[in-house]
């Protein structure tokens, strides 16, 4: 066995232009350039991308799921919030 | 299948915490990395995902083995793409096996100790050109018609694993069946090549879904928590059903004598493989069981250094930074 495990990083591929960097999974890899070249082959075997970022797992935090009511459920009686609150009258046209 | 015989951990976790986690199964909610789970599904999941893993890695080694030996340039690119392919597959799987809380190199110790097992179907040889078509056409296919339905399975990442698999399985079958085709209609020589790459892999191709689990308590308790959809029966009709007509079209004869269409069951009956040859192999006495683990083993070992030399790269670049930084 390796003396050390390589380290997880988390890969972003953005899939085209104007999209958004989309999570895809993750990969081993002993820096981040070497985490760059495995995530191309890893998870652009078929052009899935044209950028790629990687972060170490490590850095990442993550809202932990026990929380989820008290930061999620305050928008829940926001309808207010959304176009389909308000009513129109047709005569008005298109808002 | 790529994981066999799955047995089911118990869990002794609080009843009120179990029906609650069942509740969102049954709704169709995706368990996410971080959530409650019961130890037991926890566990059977790190059996199921990483045997699933070792199965895409080994799954490497009989076609790897034609890679040199193509009959064409492009042949040989394709074999090499598909065999990438695999290897994507299983890094995967070993990352979405990850999230449960066990590392890459636990699995691979695991794996090469023998503690864990790999897909049974791996443990026979590849002898002729022909065995590439057969095994694309077969062993891709079998697996296909397990892993699409996992793609609805209960633990979110092992559920966007086999997505992406699905979507470069098809490849895989296809390339697969036009070798068969050309063997097919080549000379009488190449002919009979084909149909004994048919006979040598159809009953180890039925195995793959493992013998009938309709009346096993693992199954029913995978089932639930829907990391398992179907019963090994039911995918094996399946596999029978749709690669019956298949090997007419190739003009090749099906290995099995018993072979007949049921108008009742609108699917073939056919005869079971000899079960005890499956236990057999999966116990390590298959004819190529030494020859996969120790190719496996050699490559974890022989890379040892050059992954120890990667990190000791990493490790002086980051002190170099750090250094560069406090000046
Ligand atoms: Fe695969
Ligand atoms: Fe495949």
């Amino acid at each position: 066995m390796s003396k050390k495990e390589w380290p997880l990083w988390e890969v972003f591929i953005r899939g085209q232009h104007g999209l958004n960097h989309r999570h895809v999974g993750s990969l081993h890899a002993p820096d981040a350039e070497m985490a760059i070249n495995h995530a191309r082959d890893v998870y652009t075997r078929r052009k899935e991308g044209v950028s790629i970022w990687v972060v170490p797992s490590a850095q990442i935090t993550a809202s932990s799921p026990s929380e989820k009511g008290a930061l999620f459920d305050p928008a829940e009686s926001k309808v207010y919030r959304h176009p389909t609150f308000y009513d129109i009258p047709d005569e008005v046209g298109h808002m | 299948m790529y994981a066999q015989m799955i047995t089911s951990e118990k869990s002794s976790d609080d009843p009120e915490l179990l029906a609650a986690f069942q509740a969102r199964i049954d709704r169709g909610e995706r368990i996410e990395p971080k959530e409650w789970m019961p130890e037991g599904y926890r566990k059977t999941l790190i059996r199921q995902i990483g045997q699933h893993a070792h199965s895409e890695i080994v799954g490497q080694l009989p076609e790897g083995n034609w890679i040199t030996r193509a009959p064409t340039l492009e042949r040989k690119q394709i074999l090499l793409a598909k065999v990438q392919d695999e290897a994507g597959h299983g890094l995967y799987l070993y990352s979405a096996c990850e999230t449960l809380g066990i590392s890459r190199d636990e699995l691979f110790d695991r794996l090469h100790s023998g503690a864990m097992k790999y897909s049974s179907i791996f443990n026979y040889p590849t002898l002729t050109w022909a065995d590439m078509g057969a095994v694309g056409w077969l062993v891709d296919g079998a697996a296909i018609m397990n892993q699409v339905p996992l793609q609805r399975t209960s633990y979110g990442p092992y559920a966007r694993a086999m997505v992406r698999i699905c979507k470069e399985e098809s490849f895989h079958q296809r390339q697969g069946y036009t070798i068969m085709m050309k063997m097919a209609q080549g000379t009488p020589e190449q002919k009979a090549m084909a149909q004994d790459a048919l006979n040598r892999f159809w009953y180890p191709s039925l195995m793959m879904f493992g013998p009938s689990d309709k009346d096993s308590v693992h199954s029913a308790q995978n089932m639930a928590w829907k990391i398992k959809i179907n019963t090994n029966d039911e995918l094996r009709q399946r596999f029978v059903n749709e690669t019956v007509p298949q090997a007419r079209y190739l003009g090749l004869e099906v290995p099995d004598e018993n072979l007949t269409w049921n108008e009742d069951k609108q699917g073939w009956d056919f005869s079971e493989p000899d079960w005890s040859e499956f236990f057999a192999v999966l116990k390590g006495d298959g004819p190529c069981n030494e020859e996969r683990l120790g190719a496996r083993r050699k490559a974890w070992d022989d890379g040892e250094w050059f992954r120890d030399g990667l990190t000791a790269y990493a490790e002086k670049q980051a002190a170099r930074r750090k250094a560069h930084a406090a000046e």
